[in-house]
């Protein structure tokens, strides 16, 4: 697909983010994923008449974590505002929801894309119950509802519409749900719907001011699947102005198996919610010295992180970004830094052999065993020369698997490296006696013929020679 | 501010109420008493009060992040229509 370049692409993100919680955000009924139908629910989350709704204060203090962490201002006064509409995934027919006091309003994060940084705006974060979920039967007659995720608290981050490219909109949700999971505040597992993004987009030919008129793209399920649900709007409405034609406000419905997006209800009756304030709810005043507790438990952020390891540690952005992209890397990172000093190793490990096997068998870092000490202390081995670069690929494969520390691998497997002159010298002689050939073409001047002496050695060695010492002591008897 | 015949068409839309001519009729003219009633609010001089969003002095009413023992599912789907699996069964409503 070919994007036009007559338009300028205008971009502003809806992400629903579930607070991890033990309770709902209004009752005492659990927040567990994957409980059968209807088991965590109770007359207040059923929305029975008569009961009363009662604040979670750890979700109000997650929504300020997460608020203060993409930079915006805590309000000092809050409140709770009830959004009203029919539809069966809604037991009270509102959602108690913030409208004109969110919790936190005008904040930014930094972006990154093809090496250059841009600030995106956040326009607000405001703290909201979730709705319940619905499955559709009877070939599309009837629906069935399942209540359990009815008042999971969750925050809505609404950006400016200061994204321009697809990519940017990827970067944006990669960088919100790092911090998210820095924060602790959150699960953000897109398949689990922990983490959902809406997106309204329009196009403008360049220099105007003016939006165009925008469509609100849902029901995408991955970062990839939000990149490429804008890529083809980008192209749809670009047809339809090329067409000279009028962009319709609406919502679409984006189709990641077909790569499409589909009308599904015009916007203006629709959104007629009619919030006022929840009587039952009073309202919050949050104090500065609320406000300084929690900004406390806020972790070194990504950026900060990535800003030290560049600094400290000599890494390069790519690097660092990648590191820092997830807290339970870096974690590992740091952690390894205890055991050695040389941090390019362990970044090279963990960007390449690390995240190589997680990607390969997809799977996550708390899925494998290993641990910083591990790996600080397999370099440490790498670098006092008890195992060669083959074996410690050998032993980085069992610290995985079962979480041994190296130097019990390396004993248990009897790992260790033969550098052994003596021993070494032994197996040369063997081999060279064996391949009379091979040594004759490499003194013919063949230089590849030495190739397959050395790996007849290590082979011999079960790849436990000391490869410098082999070659050293190959060439002396060559020559 | 009154309230008009089309406001009260509007507001019956998005209740998903079906109303005839004279329930409209009647339910503007109600509708509109009511606001009257409520204007004599604006008798009051409030030129010294702040504006609230809630009647009672309390602020920051909230619970600690405990879980509670949820209702039996017996209990759950007492008052359901009609059930299928432990779920709620409804007629599907198209996206609206």
């Amino acid at each position: 697909m070919s994007v036009s370049n007559k338009y300028e692409t205008v971009v502003g993100l809806e992400v629903h983010v579930e607070l991890h919680t033990n309770s709902k955000i209004f009752c005492g009924c659990s927040t567990a994923f994957g409980a059968p139908p209807n088991t965590h629910t109770c007359p207040v989350c059923l929305g029975h008449p008569g009961v009363l709704p009662v604040l979670n204060k750890q979700a109000v203090e997650y929504a300020m974590k997460a608020a203060m962490a993409l930079n915006c201002t805590v309000a000092d006064i809050s409140k709770f505002d009830r959004k009203n509409y029919f539809y069966p995934d809604s037991p009270k027919a509102y959602q108690i929801s913030q409208y004109d006091q969110p919790i936190g309003e005008h904040g930014w994060i930094d972006i990154e894309v093809n090496g250059e940084t841009k600030r995106i705006g956040i326009t607000r974060l405001h703290l909201e119950e979730d709705a319940g979920k619905l499955t559709h039967v009877d070939g599309g007659y009837a629906s069935l509802v399942d209540f359990n995720r009815v008042g999971t608290p969750l925050v809505e981050i609404v950006s400016e519409p200061d994204i321009r490219t697809p990519e940017e909109a990827k970067a944006y949700l990669e960088k919100l749900r790092a911090i998210m999971l820095y924060c602790d505040v959150s699960d953000v597992k897109m398949e689990e719907g922990s983490l959902r993004c809406d997106a309204n987009i329009s196009l403008r030919p360049y220099g105007q001011e003016k939006f165009g008129t925008r469509a609100e793209l849902k029901n995408m399920n991955s970062f990839r699947s939000v990149q490429r649900g804008l890529e083809y709007e980008q192209v749809r409405q670009a047809e339809i102005l090329d067409g000279g034609g009028e962009v319709v406000q609406e919502t679409r419905r984006y189709d990641d198996a077909v790569g499409k997006s589909f009308s599904m209800r015009g916007k203006e009756e629709a959104h007629d919610y009619r919030y006022f304030p929840d009587p039952d709810l009073v309202r919050l005043h949050i104090s500065e010295e609320w406000k300084e507790n929690v900004r406390a438990s806020i972790p070194e952020l990504p950026d900060a992180r990535k800003a030290r390891y560049q600094a400290d540690y000599g890494l390069s952005s790519y690097d660092a970004d990648v590191i820092t992209a997830s807290k339970k890397l870096a974690d590992l990172f740091e952690e390894s830094l205890a055991y050695t000093k040389d941090a390019k190793a362990v970044a090279n490990w963990v960007m390449g052999d690390l995240l190589g096997y997680l990607n390969a068998n997809n799977l996550e870092l708390s899925d494998v065993k290993l641990t910083g000490q591990g790996l600080g202390e397999m370099i440490g081995l790498l670098e006092k020369g008890t195992i060669n670069g083959k074996i410690a690929k050998t032993v980085f494969k069992a610290m995985l698997e079962n979480g041994k520390l190296p130097g019990q691998i390396v004993e248990e497997q009897g790992l260790v490296q033969i550098s052994d002159e003596g021993a070494i010298l032994a197996i040369v002689d063997a081999v060279i006696e064996r391949n009379p050939q091979s040594v004759e073409d490499f003194r013919a001047g063949k230089e590849k013929a030495i190739g397959f002496l050395v790996g007849q050695i290590m082979k011999e060695t079960k790849g436990k020679a000391n490869p410098a010492l082999v070659n050293k002591m190959l060439l002396d008897r060559l020559s | 501010m009154s309230i008009t015949l089309k406001d009260v068409e509007h507001v019956a839309n998005l209740a998903r109420l079906e109303l005839s001519d004279a329930e409209k009729a009647q339910f503007t003219d109600q509708l509109n008493a009511i606001l009257k009633y409520a204007e004599k609010l604006n008798e009051l001089n409030t030129d010294e009060i702040e504006p609230t969003s809630h009647v009672l002095p309390i602020t920051n009413v909230m619970r600690d992040d405990v879980r509670k023992e949820s209702l039996p599912i017996e209990k759950v789907l007492l008052n359901a229509p009609d059930e299928e699996d432990g779920q709620i069964k409804v007629p599907a409503v198209l996206e609206s």
